[in-house]
């Protein structure tokens, strides 16, 4: 397949990267520097100019190409450059956009604005946070089948009664799965005699309840009840999908945001959330607030530093979680470094679900791991596949090492998989795959 | 110095509406025909009225209708109504009524759908003078609707601009995009429902239910019903006629104090408007908790009923006869003992929903008064919470609150100062009043229902009390009718100056 990538920022050239392996992939970029530098990178044909120009997409071979995604930080230049596009050739369009403006006419209409596909930064980052803010202890949370099964990535604390535990004593819940451990950023497929330790991070996939269920009574034992009490500081796009992404579940959080007209603004279209017009920096309100009795709480303003003094100051005043919005992808580690939980990047998320998308077909639905060292994926097995007809016990030895089955779903139920269980074809397969073994698997499967 | 206020543009659309009062004349004139009693009393008002109103006409060709002019206008409209509609009693000269104060306070209660008396003797007077009364506060209950969807909310003064908020719930803003149109639907409704209402009353006749409801009677309590306004011709209201036709009576009380414009979606077809609308929920519940309450104190203690019938048609009938600011009574609740008194005394304050024919406080008012206190109390808890106060989903404005707030004060303001002049007043004169009767009378007045208690009971007159008490009361349902601020912005300096 022939894609051109318009927009090499960090979204682009992630993208990028991961498609080049099995795609033709060029780049278009009105940056000289970036272009060249990506050139350098990654085996990557990489064009200087614009990519809203007619003339400039011919010569790049828009019309022999299958598919353009449109990722520069711009909202606008994506649109027009998937509305260009679409005069010449039958392209599939992909644009990213953070105002959800775009995307809500881009729903209510299928191809407005000449794009097939479009991904809304902002949405999207507001459903991760309240994904991973659901689930105590959880850095990552994806759903597959459907939503019949879940991957979760958790950090295991100090105190958490898995530390010192092997794998095999640990893997005592019905429908989970361990399939990897993280040691200091490393991923290492889960073996029976894997020994977890204090600040690793586990990656276990199995049904949302035993998610659920590990994530109270091994994660964090102190937070047995459900997590409800969750403020937001920062009334910006992504607070406020976050809040109306809770309000739908039927949390009622608290968003706090200073400017006094926003607060109105938000108070008025967010009915089941308790908006405070406040500066989130100042901690006698905090206190006075009690939100150090918050189950999690989530900075969002519009700028990193800020998100970072406010979970901070969160931490140091006791609450349990910390969630920020970080949208310079470079401090991610330097973040969790600090202490903050979870760093959410909303330019990941996006790179994330743009290749996620590339990808179907193949494969029903993918999740990254640990930035690409590995990945989730969902397949239909059909006749063909190794894993077809004989019992797990066997297949699994005519596939790599690294590779471990989390879940199967069959005709929407999900099944445990078990040495004796006998995969079907037609029956959907969750598994944890090596990011150096991918390709091998994926032709066996 | 120079008057800002181009009086003559209001005197002028004052004219227009005097110019057509001719036609509702014709009714009283047509029975007074049929009966053969004077017909002096009704020709002079229709030669005068139309005279008044093509002179006042010629005062200007300008009809650019501002607000200023608007509120001249709204207001001298009621009073030369009443003024006019003062004429046929007063050359009737029959009983109460041949006194010039008597007179005038019985048109201002009828113009402005009040229903306060000051008849001792019903049988004094000429079916024609009695259908007249009815005549005007059909014509009050019309007036008021106009006001309501047409006229108040261009001016943003009381629950209209409210009533906007309440129909942009769903999605469309207005009925339709023109207000004449509007209000041309709305009428058409009203029309409906007062010949709904006199065929259900005259069917219950031919049927044999209701002997003594005639066709007379039939017309003339149709008329004073979805008016919400109370005007019997008989002494004794409704307590005159059979249970079957009380029960008749309530729902069309109930409908004539509901929001016309909900209404008119309602018979659209669209009943989830009436689930969705907070005001509404409301309303039933407050028609619903205080019959429950009066209900039960009849049934505990007091009343001269005997079945659980009578006692649940005249706590129903009172509860939403006063709510509703119609004023009927189907028994002499002047017996009842304190509790259920007090009980229909505190109903005087409610009204029914805005955007009808009801008078008093309404329903509107009262439910943003509580949800913004409710608001407020949340926000004393937590002072940086920012909370709008919602109503049927969408915001109300923080302007309108504080306008909710203070129309709502100063009524009540107003109550306290009308009861305190009713006290000194009857005291000068040395005329019997209590408190509790004085607060009625002042109440049932300026918020328009009607009767109120003790002396000027269901089944009572307001003749007793001195002229200058009557003058002000007649002064008190002008004002409230129109919700109090056209008169009161008359009285700034400020409004007159330029």
């Amino acid at each position: 397949m022939r894609v051109i990538v318009v927009g090499a920022g960090e979204v682009g050239s992630s993208i990028a990267a991961s498609l080049t392996e099995s795609h033709d992939v060029i780049v278009i970029d009105v940056d000289a520097e970036k272009v060249e530098e990506l050139g350098y990178a990654e085996d990557i044909l990489a064009v200087e100019g614009d990519g809203t120009s007619l003339k400039l997409l011919r010569e790049a071979g828009i019309a022999e190409t299958d598919m353009l995604i449109a990722s520069t930080d711009v909202d606008e230049i994506n649109l027009v450059t998937c509305g260009t596009a679409k005069t010449v050739g039958d392209v599939f369009t992909i644009a990213r956009t953070r105002n959800t403006n775009f995307f809500d006419t881009w729903t209510e209409s299928e191809g407005a604005f000449g794009v097939d596909f479009m991904v809304s930064t902002n949405l999207l980052t507001a459903n991760d946070i309240a994904r991973v803010v659901g689930l105590p202890g959880a850095v990552d949370v994806d759903p597959f089948a459907g939503g019949l099964v879940q991957m979760a990535e958790f950090e295991v604390t100090a105190d958490s009664e898995l530390v010192g535990a092997t794998v095999a004593e640990a893997d005592t819940f019905e429908a989970l799965t361990f399939a990897a451990v993280v040691q200091d950023g490393d991923v290492r497929i889960a073996r029976g005699e894997t020994r977890i330790e204090a600040g690793n991070r586990v990656i276990v996939i199995g049904s949302p309840e035993s998610v659920q269920s590990f994530a109270r009574t091994v994660v964090s034992p102190d937070s047995s009840e459900e997590v409800r009490d969750i403020v937001i500081v920062g009334g910006s796009d992504i607070g406020y999908h976050t809040a109306k992404v809770l309000e739908e579940r039927g949390i009622e959080s608290r968003l706090i945001e200073r400017d006094a007209e926003r607060a109105r603004q938000l108070a008025e279209d967010l009915p089941g959330t308790v908006v405070m017009e406040h500066d989130a920096t100042d901690v006698d309100f905090l206190v006075g607030e009690h939100i150090d009795q918050a189950d999690a709480v989530i900075a969002a303003t519009d700028s990193d530093e800020k998100n970072l003094l406010v979970s901070l100051l969160a931490q140091n005043i006791g609450v349990g979680r910390t969630v920020a919005v970080l949208e310079d992808g470079q401090y991610a580690s330097l973040f969790e470094a600090i202490g903050i939980d979870i760093a959410i990047n909303p330019r990941e998320a996006t790179a994330e679900e743009i290749i996620r998308f590339t990808q179907k077909g193949q494969v029903e639905n993918l999740s990254l791991i640990e930035h690409r060292q590995a990945e989730v994926l969902e397949i239909e097995v059909d006749a063909e596949s190794v894993l077809t007809g004989q019992p797990i016990r066997k297949s699994v030895t005519e596939l790599p090492a690294e590779v471990v089955i989390g879940a199967i779903t069959r005709d929407k139920e999900h099944i445990v998989p078990r040495g004796d269980t006998v995969i079907q074809s037609g029956d959907h397969v969750i598994l944890f795959v090596a990011a150096d073994v991918l390709s091998p698997v994926m032709d066996l499967v | 110095m120079r008057i800002r206020v181009k009086w003559r543009v209001s005197c002028r659309l004052v004219g227009i509406v005097l110019k057509w009062l001719w036609i509702p004349l014709l009714i009283p004139l047509g029975i007074a025909l049929y009966d053969g009693t004077a017909l002096i009393p009704f020709v002079v008002p229709i030669v005068s009225t139309a005279m008044l109103g093509l002179g006042l006409e010629q005062l200007t060709d300008e009809d650019d209708l501002r607000t200023r002019e608007a509120f001249l206008m709204v207001s001298l409209t009621w009073l030369s109504i009443a003024l006019v509609g003062a004429i046929p009693f007063l050359l009737a000269g029959e009983g109460a009524l041949a006194e010039p104060v008597n007179a005038l306070f019985e048109s201002m209660s009828g113009i402005t759908t009040t229903g306060a008396t000051v008849i001792v003797n019903f049988e004094l007077h000429s079916r024609a003078i009695l259908m007249w009364r009815a005549v005007i506060q059909w014509l009050g209950g019309l007036g008021i609707l106009v006001l309501a969807t047409a006229v108040l909310s261009q001016l943003s003064v009381g629950g209209a601009q409210l009533m906007e908020t309440e129909t942009q719930t769903q999605d469309i803003n207005k009925l339709t995009p023109r207000i004449s149109e509007t209000a041309a639907l709305l009428w058409k409704l009203y029309i409906g429902l007062t010949g709904a209402q006199v065929a259900v009353l005259y069917g219950l006749h031919l049927l044999g239910y209701a002997p003594e409801m005639t066709l007379y009677d039939a017309v003339a309590h149709a008329f004073t019903t979805v008016a919400t306004s109370g005007f019997s011709p008989r002494g004794d209201s409704i307590a005159a006629f059979s249970p079957a036709v009380q029960w008749a009576i309530i729902p069309f009380m109930a409908i004539g104090a509901t929001s016309f414009v909900l209404l008119y979606f309602v018979f659209q077809g669209s009943f989830d408007r009436l689930r969705n609308s907070d005001e509404f929920r409301f309303y039933v519940a407050v028609l619903g908790a205080f019959s429950l309450g009066v209900g039960g104190m009849l049934f505990v203690n007091g009343g001269p009923y005997t079945g659980i019938e009578e006692i649940a048609r005249h706590a129903i009938f009172q509860v939403v006869s006063i709510v509703t600011t119609t004023g009927y009574a189907s028994t002499d609740f002047n017996l009842w003992s304190a509790g259920p008194k007090h009980l229909l005394f505190v109903c005087m304050f409610i009204g029914g929903m805005a955007g009808s024919t009801t008078c008093s406080i309404k329903t509107l008012r009262w439910l943003v008064v509580v949800k913004a206190f409710r608001r407020d109390l949340f926000t004393a808890a937590s002072p940086s919470a920012v909370r709008p106060v919602r109503l049927s989903g969408s915001v109300v404005d923080e302007g309108t609150i504080r306008d909710i707030y203070a129309y709502t004060l100063v009524s009540l303001v107003f109550f306290i100062l009308a009861t305190i002049f009713v006290v000194i007043d009857a005291s000068r004169v040395q005329l019997t009043v209590s408190e509790f009767e004085a607060m009625s009378a002042a109440a049932a007045t300026f918020l328009n229902i009607g009767p109120a208690f003790g002396i000027a009971g269901p089944l009572e007159s307001y003749e007793p009390f001195p002229n200058s008490t009557k003058l002000v009361m007649t002064f008190l349902m002008w004002v409230g009718r129109i919700e109090i601020i056209p008169v009161l912005v008359l009285l700034t300096p400020s409004y007159w100056r330029s």
